[in-house]
């Protein structure tokens, strides 16, 4: 079902690349880093936490770097703002969503002397790595405090597009629900949309008003959390800390901590040792970050906690063979004693217990 | 205090000719003088909004292909507004156009189809946004219903049709579920005019469509029709033009150039189909047909100089740190600034201090 | 409170808005004037009601800077189509345009900042009526506002001289101008009026349904509200029946989704649109070719021709 090939074809390339490119690399005086963001920095979600990575290499670098950022670049049309930032004398480029892969790769290849990241993609090359979060991670341990604070038994999940990480984000925090409470009941509203507060919030209140008392998310806005708030429920932040918009409802939230993995490749970059990569960061290299658990009872958060750090020491994984599908049959494992990395990037099925159906 | 309008009796055409430049002088100096409380410096702004792109070859190139989309789509919603039919659906025309000929492309893919699959995509396009810009079309010649609204609403069903294909259908099996489809096959792909640049052949297909347009409108029976049943819908009647027709033909018209700018973005551009596949050009090539005054070759000037301001607004972000916003107010201005150059060409304008109204 | 009753809370929050805005637009466009800058009015709306509500912790202020904002805004469309004679369909996009920008200059450094809820109006005893309780007497006064804009403007414009004379401005400004009313001036208020409409429907937006400002928060508002529009036949009561359905409408898809019906959810997503198209093309049906926009819509005047 998945490409194998493709990963290692694009592994190996990267592999001849890195013993090419290490020869040239040199160490530099100054860097410029430039960031292409998909939405606009005052998003307060997805470009705004790439931008406070942005922050935090000027601030670690000081005089060192010069950083740019082009904002709300339209993914049908980034090749031209990419090539833009790669002749004028940047020499890290980070392409922050999806959709620019395309664009990027051609930038790449026309501008061998400079750096490119390229966030959740899969296409690499001698000077383009891949970088992206395992959000499942979180999502699990805010799927089991979900599946302890619901006295519904139904917990609910806006969700913006049925693209692969968002589904594996779901089966993740339905798994880490049904391991503490197995008899739990989900609900899922696509939005259709990555970002719109309204009706972000419209679709958080259908699931509140059918009966759903625990809300997670993956659009955004605060807007979700801000309705079950307002509705007296419970939810998670998602994307930065929304602790001030929902005070009293958000027991925790699943942050995207670019900061350390941006300080770290500008200063490779500034070394000479900056290689082709694929980066797949989780709990334990900080690049997903919880916020402290509140608004639940003690017992809960030790819980918590005990999950975070079993998933940051590798104890635990949230896609632990076996993992069943929606029809029960279990799922072939790939990986190492859970389902494969290309198995969780590559989602598409729910798991056993959901019955809503993915929308084809 | 009131304004007092008389019209001109005789515009002259230097004076016509001069009135955009002027609107352009006057905008420059509001942008700059909001530059200027932003504590930036306008000179450098101008520089690198103008100056840079138009002397850098890399970036004269990018104009064109910027512009590309946006004066084939104006071209064609120049013919809908001479008729004073408001087509503001062309968005959803270009996504349709892409998906029709897309379709052809994904069906012979890693097959040995030859030469004629690249043709036969952009007939298709131009025939998927012909057909769906004849929808509001017809809802309004047999049932009376306004177009302004049908074809807007049109715009988001394309898109989720698109997206549904996009993460349904389409969706390339080796691509990890990811909502795209494989890259189109050389055949498939619409080549660039020079080896090395990213011009596409949707230039001159534009250009064609822009100099196709002039003659018509100045040389044909067709031209005339088309601005006496904008200007004088009766005499249109009177003159034996039915109306309904050449509803039906104008939407089919622009409709079918924008589903054609749909399908040369997708081959010459993107080269595979995604949920998104325009930054809004349905859109901005509204405000393209307006800039240039609805004239073939105003329009021209008009894509490229709106291709200018994505392009500045870019290098402001990159080299100045402008913000983005700024300049989408800019644009605003701009096109508000041409619109009442034009009007002030064709009247003269009085204020009167005393008397209010009449 | 039930669920009916919560659903029915939330379609009226996500009307409400749509309501508003289009309420000041039909009164333009009866006097004749097409203004396509509703999305941008209401950007600027957003924008300034909330930058003044969260710096003088005014929610009121708020509102009132709201409406000025779009009444400003209007005021600029009018000096080009009426000072001017200029393109109105034009204008409009460019006021459209120049506002989403504006806007996002001036609520840039309010982005992360929230606001409280603004408490609904209770009747003690009434609001906690079975069903409806909460649906009449348990709103905010911006869902009261609205409804009560509804009623004003349908009598004013059947029942008021004035509004007799702003419906014949529409109709043909020709011959209102012949017989002396004063048309501009007439047009002029009709725009400030949408303006200030568009601005307190962008103002309920971020003060009462997302509480928090953020770019590209209308997300496309301003067209539906010109849709309505057009789909209300230029008539008030129709205005209210068509934000209301489209309101029901994206409410009902997402509950739709929620009750797992296992529609792809594009498709809902596409049910408000469809639905608008296939209810105007039944109201035409019914009514012929009857419902026309106003004689005089979107064409400059120039007095003393």
């Amino acid at each position: 079902m998945f490409s194998r090939t493709i990963f290692g074809v694009l592994a190996g390339a990267a592999a001849l690349a890195v013993a090419a490119g290490g020869a040239v690399a040199q160490p530099k005086d100054k860097v410029k880093v430039g960031f292409i963001y998909v939405g606009p920095v005052g998003d307060h979600g997805w470009s705004y936490q790439h931008d406070q990575g942005r922050l935090a290499i000027e601030k670690a670098f000081g005089d060192k770097v010069e950083t740019t950022y082009v904002e709300s670049v339209p993914e049908a049309d980034s090749e031209r703002a990419i090539e833009q930032l790669a002749r004028t004398g940047h020499d890290l480029i980070f392409t922050t969503s999806f959709g620019f892969m395309e664009p990027t790769l051609k930038v790449a290849k026309k501008y061998p002397n400079v750096k490119f990241e390229h966030a959740t993609g899969f296409k690499r090359a001698p000077n383009l790595s891949t970088y992206a979060a395992k959000f499942h991670e979180g999502r699990y341990i805010i799927g089991q405090i979900a599946g302890k604070m619901t006295k519904t038994g139904t917990i609910g999940y806006v969700g913006a597009f049925p693209i692969p990480e968002v589904i594996a984000g779901i089966n993740s925090y339905f798994l880490g629900a049904q391991s503490v409470n197995p008899n739990v009941k989900l609900k899922v509203v696509w939005a259709n949309t990555w970002y719109d507060p309204a009706k972000e919030g419209d679709a958080a209140k259908a699931l509140l008003d059918q009966g759903v008392d625990v809300l997670a998310q993956h659009t955004d806005s605060p807007a979700p959390i801000q309705a079950a708030e307002a509705r007296g429920k419970v939810g998670f932040g998602q994307a930065s800390d929304m602790e001030r918009f929902a005070p009293k409802a958000q027991l925790t939230a699943i942050v995207d901590n670019w900061s350390d993995y941006y300080v770290a490749r500008t200063k490779a970059v500034l070394d000479g040792t900056w290689k082709s990569e694929d980066t797949w960061g989780g709990l334990a290299s900080n690049m997903v970050v919880m916020t402290p658990y509140k608004n639940m009872p003690d017992d809960v958060k030790k819980m918590a906690q005990e999950t975070e750090a079993a998933i940051r020491s590798g104890q635990l994984n949230p896609f632990k063979c076996p993992v069943y599908g929606q029809d029960g049959k279990e799922i072939e494992c790939k990986g190492n004693g859970a389902l494969s990395d290309e198995q969780v990037l590559g989602m598409n099925f729910y798991v056993k217990g959901i019955e809503d159906k993915i929308p084809q | 205090m009131r304004f007092e309008l008389t019209p001109r009796a005789n515009v002259s055409p230097v004076a016509r000719a001069l009135a955009p430049v002027a609107a352009f002088i006057t905008s420059f100096l509001i942008a700059g003088l909001v530059i200027w409380l932003m504590g930036r410096s306008p000179i450098a702004a101008f520089e690198v909004y103008v100056t840079q792109p138009l002397t850098d070859p890399w970036s004269l190139q990018e104009l064109i292909v910027k512009a590309t989309p946006l004066a084939l789509i104006a071209i064609g919603l120049s013919y809908c507004f001479r008729a004073n039919l408001w087509n503001i659906g062309a968005e959803g025309q270009y996504v349709m156009g892409a998906i029709f000929g897309s379709w052809l492309a994904l069906a012979t893919h890693g097959t040995e189809a030859g030469f004629w699959v690249l043709p036969a995509m952009l007939c298709l396009g131009i025939i998927g946004g012909a057909l769906y810009g004849l929808i509001p079309a017809f809802l309004k010649t047999r049932f009376g219903v306004n177009e302004i609204l049908t074809s807007l609403m049109l715009v988001y069903v394309a898109q989720l049709i698109l997206d549904y294909l996009a993460r349904g259908p389409w969706r390339d099996p080796k691509g990890f579920n990811f909502p795209q489809s494989v890259t189109f096959d050389p055949a498939a792909t619409l080549p660039p005019i020079l080896e090395t640049g990213r011009v596409h052949y949707g230039a001159l297909f534009a250009l064609t469509a822009i100099l196709v347009t002039a003659i018509i409108l100045g040389r044909t029976l067709f031209g005339y029709r088309l601005k006496l049943t904008g200007d004088a819908p009766r005499a249109a009647q009177f003159a034996g033009f039915s109306a309904r027709s050449t509803t039906l033909a104008v939407f089919a018209i622009s409709g079918g150039l924008a589903g054609l700018a749909g399908i040369v973005e997708v081959s010459g551009q993107i080269g595979q189909i995604q949920p998104s596949i325009s930054p809004g050009y349905g859109f901005t090539a509204i405000t393209v047909a307006f800039l240039g005054r609805l004239n073939p070759i105003g329009i021209l000037v008009a894509a490229l100089v709106v291709a200018l301001t994505f392009i500045g607004g870019e290098s402001a972000q990159i080299l100045l740190r402008l913000p983005l916003d700024l300049t989408q107010a800019f644009q605003g201005i701009l096109l508000l600034c041409v619109l009442a150059a034009d009007a002030l060409v064709s009247y003269r304008v009085r204020f009167v201090t005393r008397g209010g109204g009449k | 409170m039930t669920t009916f009753e919560a659903i029915l809370l939330t379609i009226v929050t996500a009307s409400t808005p749509l309501l508003i805005a289009a309420m000041g637009e039909l009164v333009a466009e009866r006097s004749g004037v097409l203004n396509l800058g509703v999305e941008g009015m209401m950007a600027m709306g957003a924008a300034c009601s909330f930058a003044a509500a969260v710096t003088f912790d005014s929610t009121l202020l708020g509102v009132f800077t709201g409406i000025l904002a779009g009444a400003l805004m209007a005021s600029l469309f009018a000096l080009v189509v009426l000072g001017f004679a200029a393109n109105q369909v034009g204008s409009g996009l460019a006021l459209t345009i120049f506002g989403l920008g504006l806007s996002g200059l001036i609520g840039a450094p309010f982005v992360g900042a929230r606001r409280d809820p603004v408490a609904p109006i209770e009747v003690p005893g009434l609001s906690d009526l079975p069903y409806f309780g909460r649906l009449f007497f348990g709103q905010d006064l911006f869902v009261y506002a609205s409804i009560a804009l509804t009623i004003v403007v349908a009598l004013y414009l059947v029942r008021t001289r004035s509004g007799l004379r702003l419906r014949s401005v529409g109709e043909n400004h020709g011959s209102a101008h012949a017989l002396g009313l004063p048309v501009r001036r007439i047009r002029f208020l009709a725009i400030i009026f949408g303006g200030a409409c568009a601005g307190l429907a962008g103002a309920y937006l971020a003060l009462v349904y997302t509480r928090f400002w953020s770019p590209g928060m209308i997300a496309g508002r301003g067209w539906i509200a010109l849709a309505l529009v057009v789909f209300a036949a230029w008539r008030p009561a129709w205005v209210l029946v068509g934000a209301y359905i489209f309101g029901a409408a994206t409410v009902l898809q997402l509950h739709a989704q929620a009750a797992q019906f296992g529609v792809p959810s594009q498709l809902l997503s596409a049910v408000p649109y469809l639905a608008t198209i296939l209810a105007l093309l039944l109201l035409s049906l019914r009514h012929g070719r009857a419902i026309g926009a106003p004689g005089s819509l979107g064409a400059p005047f120039v007095p003393d021709r």
